[in-house]
């Protein structure tokens, strides 16, 4: 099923690549996060991919934290592939859900902030697997569950209250428990998956949805009113955003949920389970003790009634 | 990936493709390997029967924007 119109995921960073320096903050923070994650890994990644690069936020980043070699930069957008492109590094323009990359092709893949745009996350997982080689590192950063929860409520509220019904205005994001799997499902071993909350506020809701537009994160999910925000409905939204949320400086929040997910390409020098009964010696001759058996499984009691 | 024109030590011209870029992409597509046309400034897929356009040296691997190929 598609959820979101890749045409206007990549529109919105169109328009936005132009001034995206005046809105590059969140990207800034969240690289800086994701890049610390480089500082514990002592080797050299020698040709690293950076997907969904915007104006080049990553690369400006990381000669800071080290260890990488060629970095190449692709967005979904040709505005913001041009502005990266200044930098001097190999950069093209791709599509998250169909990458034009050969098998082993890098030592490490980063994506910061760009696969909650992304259809077929598990598609694009693959994907991203395939390119790199073995012992490979997935470094990526997404928005995740309870982001921008404040503007949609605020929305919903307003839209019930003026016309009973609902319209899809707010992206669906990944949540934490579903990445690990997903990170398993595509391949990768040794899948770490953590989250952090970055709160910003703003002097009003006209800057909040600036601001958002400026950072290309307005809203691109197909089932969208193509007609836009109706003035009356955001006038109310506002209204309520403020009532509920504000603080008492007038000011009011938004709250980004990240996701942070680790992962390795499969490899021989990688701590790997062993097989059920290879054990070669018996836990309890360690620890000095007596095995004894556990009994019989707990009886599972009667079937739960379903009617 | 053929390449008509590549001189190792010249300097990166920001107008061309980055000869890294060439050993790494494949067709979007068919994951196969890609021609590169230098007088027309295009890597083409015989598979997919398309030619990504590459502009100030930036390769668009998007379908929607590749040239059809004839035939």
């Amino acid at each position: 099923m598609l959820v979101f119109d890749r045409a206007a995921v990549r529109a919105h960073r169109e328009r936005a690549a132009a001034r995206w320096p005046q809105h590059d903050f969140l990207k800034r923070a969240v690289a800086g996060r994701l890049l610390d994650r480089l500082r514990d890994v002592t080797w050299r990644f020698e040709r690293a991919l950076d997907l969904g690069c915007h104006g080049g936020t990553v690369a400006e980043l990381l000669p800071e934290v080290g260890g990488v070699g060629t970095l190449v930069q692709a967005d979904l957008s040709p505005a913001m592939a041009r502005r990266a492109a200044a930098n001097g590094r190999p950069t093209l323009v791709a599509d998250e859900e169909a990458l034009p990359f050969a098998p082993d092709s890098f030592d490490l893949a980063l994506s910061v902030l760009s696969l909650h745009w992304v259809n077929d996350l598990p598609g694009t997982l693959i994907q991203v697997n395939r390119c790199l080689k073995p012992d490979g590192l997935f470094l990526g950063a997404l928005l995740g569950g309870d982001s921008l929860h404040e503007l949609r409520v605020a929305l919903m509220e307003a839209e019930t209250e003026l016309s009973g019904g609902l319209s899809p205005r707010i992206s669906p994001f990944a949540e934490v428990r579903d990445c690990g799997g997903l990170l398993q499902r595509a391949g990768f071993a040794l899948p770490v998956v953590d989250s952090d909350t970055i709160t910003v506020t703003y002097a009003d809701p006209l800057a909040l949805m600036r601001e958002l537009r400026g950072m290309g994160e307005a809203n691109a999910v197909r089932e969208r009113r193509r007609s836009g925000t109706p003035a009356a409905l955001f006038a109310r939204a506002a209204e309520r955003y403020a009532e509920r949320f504000a603080q008492p400086d007038g000011r009011i929040p938004l709250t980004f949920q990240v996701l942070y997910l680790t992962a390795w390409t499969p490899h021989e020098t990688q701590p790997q389970p062993m097989r059920p009964g290879s054990a070669r010696a018996r836990l309890a001759e360690a620890l000095d003790t007596v095995e004894r058996p556990a009994g019989d499984r707990a009886d599972p009691g009667p079937p739960h009634g379903r009617g | 990936m053929t390449e008509t024109t590549h001189t190792e030590a010249a300097p990166r011209d920001p107008h061309r493709v980055d000869p890294k870029l060439l050993e790494i992409l494949v067709c979007p597509l068919t994951k196969a390997p890609l021609e590169y046309d230098a007088e027309r400034q295009e890597l083409v897929s015989r598979q997919a029967g398309l030619a990504y356009p590459i502009r100030d040296g930036i390769p668009i691997m998007l379908p929607d924007e590749a040239r059809r190929l004839e035939g």
